[in-house]
This record gives structure tokens, sequence and C-alpha cells, in this order.
């Protein structure tokens, strides 16, 4: 590899592997995944449930460590949250007991600094959200959470957006909505986004890349380019190229999974015989 | 807002919370007594004057002897009539609730806001916790006044030794319950152990705490009460065995009857608290 001849990526995820040691043993969650997120790309990563998405996002974002390999952000490891990583959780996860403006204020109480009253205001405007400062939480729709829960995370401007499974909980129509105003803000301000999803749909929506992670211990298995222009419409998710890719992607997300079953049947057996 | 939140339940704590001794679930700062029409009023009103009206009838009635249960106007003269002389005992008592009931909050507080921190400091200390919420610390009372006379410092130190273990237990309860995600969001940001504590558990925590307040307080006012009856000359505990001894009923319902509405008034103050600061967990 002629590494230095390389551009740095935005994102250097290399060999990352993450072993849980719980009550019941050992349990690795990543193995040996490597991949590089270049600057202001959309990445989104699919795989089976509990294959180790979150682990390795949470990996990216500092919050907790590898047990080997690396992430660097602009070339320098990451070992710890870092203000350039916005971070959307599954589900708003917004604090019940403040409301909207609050919520919003909560980096920046924490960081000891002012918000930037305009580019809040704008991002507030931008996701339909303006004239809702006072509302708390529990007052708002599962999608307006969410979106309150993303202007939280896009204000303090950061250069990598992280999204677990964002819109997860939401119905698909919502969720629709949630694509376009993703795209609508990446459009707006370009940032680099890595975003975990359970829907192939989704992730072709919104992404240039998709990488499929195998089962536990998760490891990219696959990427796909989504050669796409934006702004995209669902129109283009209705032809003929969308759905020959949703197909490989399912079919390589399935595949993986009978891989896995067919290589612990013959233990199965061996088990189910005294 | 429905009816059936009104009461606080005990000796129930919510599923997934580690099964802790939690005396109580948030039933009774999500709904409450909440009165809405001049009907409701007139009802509840209504509601009461048959029950007092038709006991003092019943009483009447009966020909119940006066030691035994005077009659409700009865009890009402005796309140008004002896309250020059009640009013400073209720002082006392008060008193006594007020500091013993700081003190042990405060400890407790911060007991529960340490070892939540450290969780194989709470191994070490539960069982001692334990100990000290189911101990009736009347039982304690004539030790302390042994050691300490019969002023008012071994029945602060009863209020405490009752409030503080209460509030502990809940405020403890509460601090324990870590949202992950929560967490995850602040350390994000870059936040200290600190700043997480005081912005992400203490908010969550504070439904939990303000039950373990008004559980301290209502056990701090009956072990206060309780202390009184068993010596020193003052205190609306006091009162209520010199005029037991006296068989004078009538004032004797009539302290109890105060007593029912410090309880009452407890809870009501820290219903509204919670009702104002906590509500959002309903
Ligand atoms: N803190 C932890 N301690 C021990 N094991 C964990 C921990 N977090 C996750 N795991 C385990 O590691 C594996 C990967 O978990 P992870 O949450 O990363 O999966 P995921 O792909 O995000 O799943 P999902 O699609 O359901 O969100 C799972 O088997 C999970 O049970
Ligand atoms: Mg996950």
């Amino acid at each position: 590899m002629k590494a230095t001849e390389r551009e740095i990526p935005k994102l250097a995820v290399q060999e990352a592997s993450k072993v849980y040691h719980t009550a019941s043993g050992d349990l690795p969650a990543l193995d040996r995944c490597s991949f590089d997120v270049a600057a202001n790309e959309v990445v989104s990563i699919v795989g089976p449930s509990g294959c180790g998405k979150t682990t390795l996002l949470w990996s990216m974002s500092g919050l907790h460590g590898l047990s080997a390999g690396s992430v660097a952000l602009d070339g320098k490891p990451i070992t710890g949250p870092h203000p350039d990583i916005g971070i959307v959780f599954q589900e708003a996860n917004l604090l019940p007991w403040r409301n909207l403006d609050a919520n919003i204020n909560f980096p920046f109480e924490i960081k000891g600094t002012r918000p930037d009253r305009s580019w809040v205001d704008h991002l507030l405007g931008r996701v339909g959200l303006d004239g809702f400062g006072k509302k708390y939480p529990r007052e708002l729709s599962g999608g307006m959470q969410q979106r309150a829960a993303i202007v939280r995370a896009l204000a303090l401007k950061p250069s990598v957006l992280l999204m677990d499974e964002p819109f997860g909980a939401l119905d698909s129509f919502t969720r629709d909505e949630m694509n376009r105003l993703v795209e609508e803000i990446w459009l707006d301000r370009p940032t680099t986004i890595v975003f975990i999803t359970h829907s192939i749909e989704e992730a072709i929506f919104l992404s240039d890349r998709v990488l499929v992670l195998s089962p536990r211990p998760g490891r990219v298995a696959k990427e796909y380019r989504v050669p796409f222009p934006r702004p995209r419409s669902f129109e283009i998710m209705a032809t003929k190229e969308v759905f020959d890719l949703t197909n490989a992607i399912k079919l390589e997300i399935v595949g993986g999974r009978v891989a896995k079953a067919r290589a612990a049947a013959p233990a199965a057996a061996e088990g189910a015989l005294p | 807002m429905s009816q059936g939140d009104a009461i606080p339940e005990f000796g129930k704590g919510k599923a997934g919370e580690g099964g802790e001794v939690s005396l109580t679930n948030l039933s009774a700062f999500s709904g409450g007594p909440g009165i809405k029409s001049g009907a409701e009023i007139l009802a509840i009103v209504a509601v009461a004057a048959v029950i007092i009206g038709g006991g003092e009838f019943l009483l009447r009635w009966f020909q119940v002897p006066e030691y035994i249960l005077p009659p409700p106007s009865k009890i009402a003269w005796a309140l008004f009539d002896e309250f020059p002389f009640i009013a400073p005992h209720l002082g006392y008592t008060l008193v006594e609730l007020l500091s013993g009931f700081a003190i042990g909050s405060v400890v407790g507080l911060l007991m529960a806001a340490v070892i939540t921190q450290f969780p194989f400091a709470e191994k070490i200390v539960a069982p001692y916790i334990l100990l000290l919420v189911t101990t009736p610390m009347l039982a304690l009372v004539p030790l302390l006044i042994l050691r300490f006379g019969f002023g008012y410092t071994p029945r602060i130190i009863a209020v405490a030794l009752a409030a503080g273990p209460m509030v502990m237990i809940n405020a403890a309860t509460g601090f324990r319950r870590v949202d992950s995600a929560k967490i995850a969001l602040a350390r994000s940001y870059g936040a200290s152990t600190l700043q997480i504590f005081w912005k992400i558990r203490a908010p969550m925590a504070l439904p939990m705490i303000l039950v373990g307040l008004m559980i301290g307080a209502i056990f701090g006012l009956l072990t206060a009460v309780g202390a009184e009856m068993v010596g020193g000359g003052f205190g609306l505990g006091n009162r209520l065995t010199s005029y037991s001894s006296m068989i004078q009923m009538p004032q004797f319902f009539a302290v109890v009857l105060l007593l029912s509405v410090l309880g009452i008034l407890i809870y009501v103050i820290f219903f509204l608290i919670g009702k104002k600061w906590a509500s959002w967990e309903a």
C-alpha cells in the first residue's frame, strides 16, 4: 500500500476489533473491520441485528475504545469524544426534563460556550421546528423529537455526523420525510455522514456507499456504490437499478446469515446426538 | 389525570429498577387530586358533611361515652379552645421534625449520591442500610434519652435516623436509574463525571428523591411524636399521653386531628413540588 500517496481520508477505520468481556465469557463484537470514509461522503452501514453496528459507531465516536485496531479522524487517532463528531442516537435521546431550547442548548452548557443563535434558528427552520422551543419532548411526535435531536447534533457544526438507526422507530412515511430532510441538510452544508440502518431502501436513498457487515463478529463483508446524483427523488428509488441493488444487498445480508447458520449446523447436529 | 393515581402505592417498586427496597412508585406525582369543577367541590364537601354529621349523629344516638370516642363537634371545640395551649407544643414538634428531617435528608442524599457512584461500596453498606430502614428508630429513643437527656437532642437524632435511610434508599434507586444512552450523550460532548452527575443523574433521580423526601418526612413525623410520648415534657406526643392519662378525650383527638393535618400537609407539599419539578416523568 502506498498510503502516503493517497489523500488522508476523513475517517479511517483500520482492523477494528472489539471484544466485550461479559460474565458469561468473552464476546467478540467486531473482527478486523476496515474501511475509509472520504470527506463529505455519506456511507451507510447495514447488517443483521446484533452484528456490531452500534459497537462500531461508538468506537468511531470515541465513546468506547477498541480491543485492537484504530479509528482515525483526519489522520489522527480517536481516543475519546471529539468536538468535530456529532452523534444522533437511536431513539431521539432528548432529555425529558428539558424543553427543546434547553435540549439544543445542552451541548453548549457542557462545553461552557454559547450557541450560534442564527445557525440554530436556521436549523430549526430547516427541520420545521421553529416556534416549538418551549415544548417538552413528551409533547412532540417521534419524528419531531428526532428532528430536534438532529438539530442538537448539528448545532455544534460537526464535520462528521454519526447516526445510529436514527429513524428505526418511525413509521415509513415519517421515515421518508426524515430521509429527505437529511439529504436537504447535507446539500445545505455537506458533512461526512456515517449512517447505520436496518432499511436497505433508506441506505440506498441516502448514501454514496453502502457497507454490509457480516454477522457477529462484524467485519465489512461487501461494499456497494450508489451512483445516483443528488437531490435524489423517490422516483429513482423505483428504478430497476435500485431494485437490483436492493436485492443484491439483501442477498448479501441473508447469505451471510445462511453461511453462518451452515457453519454452526454440523456442530449443532453433533450436539443433538449423544 | 386519572383519579386512581391519586394515592401513592406503598410496598411496590417498579420492575426493572433492580428490585431495590423502593417504597412507592411515582404515581404520587403523575396524576393527583385535580379538582375540576364546582360540582366536584360540592360533592366532596357533601360527602365530608355526611361522614362528619353522620358520625356526630350516631355517636350521640348510641350515647357512646366521651372517653371512648367524642363526637366531632366536641373535638372541634376542644381544638379551638385548647389551641393556645397546644400551639407551643405544635411548635416544638415542628422544630424537631424540621431539624431532624433536614439533617437526615442531607446525609441520606449525600450517601445515596456517593454510594451509587461506587457499586462496590454499595455492596458493603447495603445490609446496614437495610438494617437502618427496617429498625423502628423509636426503639432507640429510651437509649438516646439516657444518653442525651430529655431535651430536643434525642428526638432530633431519632427523627434524622428515621428520615435519613428512607431518603437515602429512594434517592439511591433514583440515582441508579442510569440511562446509558443519556450518559453517552453527555460524554459525547466531553462532559465530566461531575457534569454527568448534575445534568443527567440528578434530574433523572429527582422524582425518586422527592418520593424519598416525602416518606422520610412522614416517618420523621411518626418518630418525633413517638419519641415525645416516651419522655420529656413537651411536644404533641407528650400532649397525647398527658390528655389520655387525664381522660380528656376531646383534647386528645384534637391533637390526633392536628397530626393528621400535618401528615396530609407533608404529602401535599411534596405532591406540589413533584408536579412542578418532576412532572416530565408522566
Ligand atoms: N456493553 C456490552 N457488553 C457486552 N456485550 C455487548 C455490549 N454491547 C453490545 N454487546 C453485544 O455485542 C454484540 C453487538 O452489539 P451491537 O449493539 O453493536 O449490535 P448492533 O449491530 O448495533 O445490533 P442492532 O442492529 O440490534 O442495533 C451483541 O451481541 C450485543 O449483545
Ligand atoms: Mg445497534
